[in-house]
C-alpha cells in the first residue's frame, strides 16, 4: 500500500463485513507517533480466529475474507518500530457490547514510516460505498482536531441518502478545509 | 467547519429527487474494494465514476458502489457494470482515464468499451 489512508481503507471493510452499523476512525499524533484506531460494533471474531489472521499463510480459503489486509498493517507499523493490536468480543460471547477494535501504532520519524496519504478521499470513499452505516472520524494532531460525524449530518439530512453527490461533496470540502487549519 | 445549514439546504433541494431515485430500475456500477482492489488503485477509480456520472448528469439512474474481492485480482482495479435485462459487462486495470471514457461512451451512449473488457484482456 502506497498511503497509510488506503490501508485505514481496507481495514474498515473488515468492520463493514462483519456487519457493523457505526464504526469509529481515531487517528491520534503525539511529537512522535501516531495511532491509528478503527473500532465497530460487528460480529467480531474468536480468539482461535484473532490468533490466525495476522498471519498471511494461515488463512484458509473460507476465512479468505480477512486475507492481506490485517499482515500489510502490521508490516507497515512494525517498520517503524511500532505494531498491530487487535481485541474482538464475538457477539455469542457478548451479544450487547460485540465488536472488533484494530489499533495501529507507527513511529512517525523512522524512515520508513509510510505517510498517511489522502484520508479525506478514503472517508468519502467509505461513505459513499456504505450510506447506512454510521462513522465517527477523528483525526487528533498537535495543532488541533479534524472530525466527522454522519449522526449528527443524518440529523439535518433527514431520508437524504449520505451517499447523495451533493453530500458528498460536502464532506470532501468539510474535511478539505479543517485539515487546512491543522 | 462547513456549516450545517448547507447540509439543510442539500435536503431542501433533494426533496422532489429522492422520490424519483426510488422509482428507477438504473444501472449499478460495482468496483471491487478488498485489499487487492484498493492497493492497485480502486479507489480513484470509484471516486472517479462518482465524479463522471454526475458530471454527465446521469446520478438519477447510475449507482456507484462497491464489492468485494471477485477472485481475479491479476486484472484489479476491476469495474462490473449491471444493466436490467443486459450481460453484465467486466473492465478491468481500470484507471481515472478509462473511467472518464467507459461513463462516456458506455453508460452515457450504450457503446461498450470493448478494448477495456475483460474478454480482451485474456
Amino acid at each position: 500500500m502506497k498511503e497509510l489512508s488506503l490501508n485505514i481503507l481496507d481495514i474498515t471493510e473488515n468492520s463493514v463485513k462483519a456487519g457493523a452499523d457505526l464504526i469509529f476512525i481515531t487517528l491520534t499524533e503525539t511529537e512522535e507517533t501516531l495511532t491509528v484506531s478503527i473500532q465497530d460494533n460487528g460480529c467480531g471474531m474468536s480468539p482461535e480466529f484473532l490468533e490466525q489472521v495476522k498471519d498471511p499463510f494461515c488463512t484458509s480459503r473460507t476465512t479468505r475474507k480477512v486475507g492481506l489486509g490485517i499482515p500489510l498493517l502490521t508490516l507497515a507499523a512494525r517498520q517503524t518500530g511500532g505494531d498491530v493490536d487487535i481485541v474482538s468480543q464475538t457477539v455469542e460471547a457478548d451479544p450487547v457490547n460485540h465488536g472488533t477494535e484494530t489499533k495501529a501504532m507507527f513511529y512517525k520519524n523512522h524512515i520508513d514510516f509510510t505517510p498517511i496519504g489522502d484520508i479525506t478521499e478514503t472517508v468519502c470513499t467509505l461513505i459513499q460505498c456504505n450510506p447506512h452505516i454510521d462513522f465517527e472520524y477523528r483525526h487528533t494532531t498537535l495543532l488541533g482536531e479534524v472530525t466527522l460525524s454522519t449522526k449528527q449530518m443524518r440529523e439535518v439530512l433527514g431520508e437524504v441518502p449520505l451517499n447523495t453527490y451533493e453530500v458528498i461533496s460536502w464532506i470532501r470540502e468539510d474535511l478539505t478545509e479543517q485539515y487546512q487549519s491543522v | 467547519m462547513k456549516s450545517l445549514a448547507e447540509l439543510a439546504a442539500i435536503r431542501e433541494r433533494m426533496k422532489d429527487k429522492v422520490v424519483l431515485r426510488e422509482g428507477v430500475a438504473g444501472t449499478r456500477v460495482v468496483v471491487g474494494m478488498a485489499t487487492c482492489g484498493i492497493s492497485a488503485g480502486a479507489r480513484p477509480v470509484l471516486n472517479t465514476f462518482v465524479e463522471e456520472v454526475n458530471n454527465e448528469g446521469l446520478s438519477e439512474t447510475v449507482t456507484v458502489t462497491q464489492t468485494g474481492c471477485i477472485g481475479i485480482c491479476q486484472y484489479e482495479p476491476v469495474v462490473e457494470i449491471f444493466e436490467s435485462g443486459k450481460d453484465k459487462v467486466t473492465y478491468v486495470k481500470m484507471t481515472p482515464d478509462k473511467v472518464k471514457r467507459v461513463v462516456a461512451e458506455h453508460l452515457k451512449k450504450g457503446n461498450i468499451v470493448t478494448e477495456y473488457t475483460i474478454g480482451n484482456a485474456q
